[in-house]
């Protein structure tokens, strides 16, 4: 009798890459409810409206390129893009900002490039940049948390918010500065002045109201990640430490020409949500453990430095995708050392 | 305890080890029929030294280790040979290959073994080949053979013996009971193998923690000797030889290189008892622990097996249900191979029988794209980057692949088994490995032939370059000599040459009335001509039955020349009429045979001539171009001696450098001549010419001079000094077994025959002529015989003065002609036999060639100078 001729190893872990697609998923719930809680259903309707958003385009582009729609859905990365970006943009932005942010992403950052795992760019953060270049009214309205709410005002309920989303109108008594925007604007006063007198601080533990809490549900959900070994720690955790150290460095001491402290870099803005969700993206990232370490340091840079010099008040998305181009360089000169040899050798050695 | 280091990455698979340990170690019953296939290890394949319809017994050889690393294979039952063909290896191609197979008689008669009690007072050399006959090959599945692993390089001291108890592959347990049942004669194997290593300064057995009745049976039996047993946390692919070592001793394998580069010997639990054994008993390798388990079989446990067992047998004798299996795996469900059919045997390396049903190893999941997540990479105990090499493996970007260190991946599978894709990571690596491993080889080879292709294209446009000056100083000679001449005879003296002429009838007469052989004596020749040739074959066909491999093919090719001769000397005596006449034409001619072109010594003569007078620079030329044929044709044959992995690699290496060096040598002295030579040239060029004219007009004279039998003298008296030359030369070659001894062998051969020929002719000139004994010839005055045939004589002295007459009156154009003629002649017949060389590849092919080329160029020459002589 004939038997299956097949190729060893013959025994394989349970799981596929849907699998593995669905734990990030899982492990955004924590920062996902915190934002809830503090800025109110918008952010919910944001990932919802995107992951719908993301999974209509991948079905219809897979459709054109003749490719099977039901195996390439099971592997979720579309809803991973979805639920990224919905967690990064705005709470009530407009829905067609939402909808135009997830098919650029899907489809130019992502198709384009060839699909699942050819992607050179993290697609989620390429909808982002393309929002925030174009749309930049609508971007940078941030709902102001339950904290800094005026006596008797309560946040916004699903329905008044599924109706600021979809039919428009003035929310000014919703939206505010973000604590990143606030610091960013901050010429005059001394960073204790600063913190005393702008709500946004005042109000808050130790980073900004409601964002300290969003950025500690992100880290909760990236440590769970690191747990089920999902990722490795090298990349997050560079990133982290860089922009730690520089923000020790250019503290001054908390002057009105500080560059913020410690703290508010790491608990401001989407600092966990970059380090954990977005900069681990394996397709669009270096390689290597080493690789990995270079790649988490340049992000960890490239944020600060754009926060404090340059024109933006945050600027992970930015980041990410220069480091996105570095990638591949990285890779070529960090191939690990392997058993045997005396030293690490180059990718590109058998080019010169 | 020793520290214990770890290794990167790794997995932890389920163990499945528990369902083979339940029952205590089994037997099957007999196989009616057994299969042993030739290659059950690394190396050549085994030769069979059994025939067809043989008996045999169990423990009798069966077949001879072929080479150096190559192991020997025993029946393992009683029974006839009941046929030598291919069958279905057990071998992850699934492809045939050559195989004895036996029919069981159910008697089970051993073959008597040679038990040896005190082993350890045997020389290590004595240890080794017991081993070595015992076929014993590594049996924790890469087979490679025991005695080649335990007799490393004297310059390479062996610090380090491991063990290996480490069984890392989940469900195998065949150590692990091994190791609890003779946990004795394990230790005892050790000791041996330490003793045959000299004892190093580490002996450790390494086995993982999840083990503990093994550890435990070891640790017990180890007690008081010097052997450490270790155990380490359970980590797929601990147990790979890398990895051991790397546990155990924190040292790495450098790339490329063996354990005993770095002073360690690694050997298996089961190896060592089966070296013990065969040591101390002197059982062969007959039997090994296999471990068959799996859901699709009813019984699943550890069965003590003879080798050649089929696979369908043990399926059988364990209640397998074939409808519930889908795959079925010989090896651990890592690196183990899927079997298409299950008639393959049990061999040295069979360390597991899987089959799982369905259920336990469900069909492989669809794969997906590669996200690059990097589990891989984690997971790689080489440290290897898999996602990268899968990428490009499937771009096919070998350079890169070659970059990233594919060739040092051990295939231990732990990528694939992470692989959240499902991608077969292992095959992609093991296509593009087989593919570089190719590419390299048609590259060495490529390579090889554009350096020839340069080499010849230089050395053409060098030879040129030289015949063109040397035609230019020769047209300058010759303007002078017409000067010369024309002076002569505007003075009015008269040609010289007419005492050398009456020199020239007055030989040819002698040599006409000596060369008369009569009848009676041709025939003789003749049939000592069928004779020789006739033992020479015989010579040739018992050579050719001992030797093996090249050896052989060549002797072959010399024993169908040699059929040939042998037939041409029959046909010659069959056709022999006596006929005297024919006998004077050849009587008369025979002044002219320096220059006969029939005459095969003569033209040799003249090539060795040629040879003499080469300017020392052309002569190393030469010598250089036909030693880079002899190396390119060495180097091919190393090249494939390695793809074979042929035990000859080592001798072919010496070989190889050998030639090198002399290449080097002689390019070495070619440059120290070329620089001088320039500056040199043009004055002696004259001078040398003028030189050489004299020279070659003395040298006829002398010639002339010369009776046939004493040419006949001069050339044997050459041919003993070069046949002496060659014998030396030979002893040599033959002393350090360099792989030129058979082209040595054959010159040597073709010489005697020469010699053999000479002698023949000289003695139809003169029986008595004391060359015919070994001696070096003396001056020896022998009377001519007396001419039987005195009308055919005073034809032959007519003729003989005709010719002379007509060369002393030829005037330098004619003899130009007359010289082109015969070059013409010369080069027809030299490219006759480059083309038969080329057909039968002879080993002097080149220097065939070059032969051509010098005729062609000197017909050429002899034109161009016939052409200014003219004009």
């Amino acid at each position: 009798m004939a038997f299956m001729k097949m190729t060893s190893p013959h025994a394989t872990r349970a799981g596929d890459t849907g699998d593995v697609m669905k734990q990030v998923i899982l492990a955004c719930v924590p920062g996902l409810i915190a934002l809830s809680y503090f800025f109110g259903p918008g952010s919910l309707i944001n990932v919802i409206l995107a992951s719908a958003t993301a999974i209509a385009c991948e079905a219809g582009v897979l459709k054109l390129r003749n490719r099977p729609i039901d195996f390439f859905l099971k592997d979720y990365s579309a809803v991973v893009t979805g639920v990224l970006l919905g967690l990064a943009l705005p709470p009530y932005c407009p829905w067609w900002v939402v909808v135009v942010g997830t098919a650029c992403a899907i489809i130019l950052a992502k198709h384009l490039y060839g699909g699942m795992g050819y992607n050179p760019f993290n697609p989620a953060m390429v909808g982002y940049v393309i929002l925030l270049i174009s749309f930049p009214v609508e971007m940078t309205q941030w709902a102001v948390p339950r904290t800094m709410l005026a006596e008797g005002q309560d946040l916004l309920g699903p329905l008044s918010a599924l109706q600021q989303i979809f039919l428009g109108g003035a929310i000014d008594a919703y939206t505010g500065a973000t604590p990143l925007d606030v610091f960013k604007h901050n010429d005059s006063q001394l960073v204790q002045h600063l913190y005393a007198s702008e709500p946004i601080f005042s109000t808050a533990r130790w980073a900004g109201a409601g964002w300290e809490w969003v950025n500690l549900g992100f880290l909760l959900g990236g440590a769970y990640l690191l747990y089920r070994k999902i990722f490795t720690w090298h990349t997050p955790v560079s990133m982290l430490v860089t922009l730690f150290l520089l923000s020790v460095v250019f503290y001054d001491g908390g002057s009105s020409h500080s560059g913020g402290s410690p703290l508010l870099h790491l608990l401001s803005g989407a600092t966990m949500l970059g380090a954990f969700f977005i900069a681990t993206d394996p397709v669009s990232s270096a390689v290597s453990t080493k690789g990995r370490l270079f790649y988490g340091a340049g992000i960890g840079i490239l944020v600060y430095v754009i926060r404090v010099w340059g024109n933006y008040p945050d600027a992970v998305a930015f980041a990410v995708l220069l480091m996105n181009f570095a990638a591949p360089f990285i890779d070529y000169y960090t191939l690990p050392r392997t058993y045997g040899h005396d030293k690490a050798r180059r990718a590109t050695e058998k080019e010169d | 305890m020793r520290k214990i280091w770890s290794i990167p990455g790794g997995i932890h698979p389920e163990e499945n080890k528990s369902q083979s340990l339940q029952l205590p170690l089994g037997e099957v019953a007999l196989p009616s029929e057994l299969i042993f296939p030739l290659s059950q290890h690394i190396g050549a394949p085994a030769k069979p030294i059994v025939t067809v319809g043989e008996r045999v017994l169990a423990g009798q050889k069966i077949a001879d280790a072929k080479g150096m690393i190559s192991a020997a294979v025993h029946a393992s039952t009683s029974g006839t040979v009941t046929a030598i063909e291919d069958r279905t290896l057990p071998h992850p191609s699934g492809l045939s290959g050559p195989c004895i197979v036996l029919a069981a008689d159910g008697k089970d008669e051993f073959a008597a073994f040679e038990a040896c009690e005190d082993y350890l007072s045997l020389d290590k050399a004595v240890l080794v080949q017991k081993i070595r006959e015992a076929g014993i090959a590594g049996m924790g599945g890469a087979g490679f053979p025991t005695a080649v692993k335990l007799s490393p390089r004297a310059n390479q001291p062996i610090d380090t013996l491991i063990i290996n108890g480490t069984e890392c592959e989940p469900y195998i347990t065949a150590d692990d009971i091994l190791m609890q049942t003779q946990a004795e004669d394990i230790i005892k194997g050790t000791l041996l193998l330490a003793h045959i290593l000299s004892q190093p300064g580490r002996i450790v057995i390494g086995i993982e923690d999840n083990k503990p009745l093994a550890i435990a049976a070891i640790t017990q039996a180890a007690e008081g000797t010097p052997v450490e047993v270790v155990s380490f946390p359970t980590k797929y692919p601990s147990g790979g030889e890398k990895q051991l070592i790397q546990i155990l001793t924190g040292k790495e394998v450098p790339s490329g290189a063996l354990p005993s580069s770095i002073g360690i010997v690694l050997q298996n639990v089961g190896t060592t008892v089966a070296a013990y054994e065969a040591v101390r008993f002197g059982k062969p390798l007959i039997e090994r622990i296999t471990t068959v388990v799996g859901e699709a079989l009813a019984t699943q446990r550890n069965i003590r097996v003879r080798l050649g067992t089929p696979i369908h047998h043990v399926l059988a004798e364990h209640g397998f249900a074939e409808k519930k299996a889908m795959r079925l795996i010989v090896g651990g469900p890592m690196m183990g191979y899927a079997l298409e059919q299950d008639d393959v045997p049990v061999v040295k390396t069979t360390n597991c029988i899987l089959a799982p049903t369905k259920k336990e190893m469900p069909p492989p999941r669809p794969t997906q794209a590669c996200i690059r997540c990097g589990m891989c990479a984690e997971a790689c105990p080489a440290s290897l980057l898999p996602q990268q090499m899968y990428w490009y493996a499937a771009a096919e970007e070998y350079d890169r692949l070659e970059a990233q260190n594919i060739m040092d991946c051990i295939e231990c599978g732990a990528c694939s088994y992470v692989c959240p894709s499902n991608i077969p990571l292992v095959q992609y690596y093991r296509a593009a490995k087989g593919t570089m491993r190719q590419m390299a080889i048609d590259k060495e080879k490529s390579d090889r032939s554009r350096k020839r292709f340069e080499f010849r294209q230089e050395r053409i446009a060098k030879a040129e370059a030289e015949k063109e000056a040397k035609r230019l100083a020769r047209k300058k000679a010759a303007e002078l000599a017409k000067q010369k001449q024309e002076a002569d005879k505007a003075a009015g003296v008269q040609p010289s040459g007419h005492t050398a002429k009456a020199d020239i009838v007055a030989t040819a007469m002698a040599s006409a009335k000596a060369k008369q052989a009569t009848p009676e004596e041709q025939k003789a020749k003749l049939e000592r001509a069928v004779t020789s040739a006739e033992g020479r074959l015989e010579k040739l066909q018992q050579r050719h039955s001992d030797a093996d491999g090249d050896m052989k093919e060549r002797l072959a090719a010399q024993i169908k020349q040699a059929e040939l001769k042998l037939q041409e000397a029959k046909d010659k005596l069959a056709h022999f009429t006596p006929v005297p006449t024919a006998i004077t034409t050849v009587a008369a001619d025979a002044p002219a045979a320096t220059a006969d072109p029939n005459d095969p010594v003569a033209v040799a003569i003249a090539r060795a001539q040629a040879k003499m007078t080469m300017a020392p620079d052309e002569k190393l030329q030469a010598n250089i171009v036909s030693l880079t044929g002899r190396l390119a044709k060495a180097e091919e044959k190393l090249a494939a001696a390695k793809a074979e992995n042929s035990d000859k690699v080592d001798a072919l290496q010496t070989g190889v450098d050998k030639l090198k060096e002399k290449i080097a040598s002689a390019e070495q002295e070619l440059a120290e001549l070329t620089p001088s030579a320039p500056t040199a040239t043009p004055a002696p060029e004259q001078d040398a010419a003028a030189a050489a004219i004299e020279r070659a007009k003395a040298k006829a004279a002398a010639q002339a001079n010369l009776s046939p039998e004493d040419k006949l003298r001069d050339q044997l008296t050459s041919i003993n000094g070069r046949l002496e030359k060659a014998r030396i030369k030979l002893e040599q070659a033959q002393a350090e077994n360099t792989d030129t001894v058979a082209a040595l062998q054959l010159g040597l051969d073709k010489m005697l025959a020469k010699q053999d020929k000479l002698r023949d002719e000289l003695r139809a000139l003169n029986p008595n002529a004391p060359e015919l004994t070994d001696q070096p010839a003396t001056a020896a005055e022998v009377a001519p015989q007396p001419a039987p045939t005195v009308d055919a004589a005073t034809a032959a002295i007519e003729k003989a003065k005709a010719k002379a007459d007509a060369l002393a009156s030829m005037s330098p154009e004619d003899k130009l002609r007359d010289q082109i003629a015969s070059l013409e002649t010369r080069l027809d017949k030299a490219k006759q036999r480059l083309a038969k060389a080329e057909a039968e590849d002879d080993p002097n092919l080149d220097a065939f060639k070059a032969g051509v080329e010098k005729t062609e160029a000197k017909l050429q020459q002899t034109k161009q100078q016939l052409v200014t002589s003219n004009s």
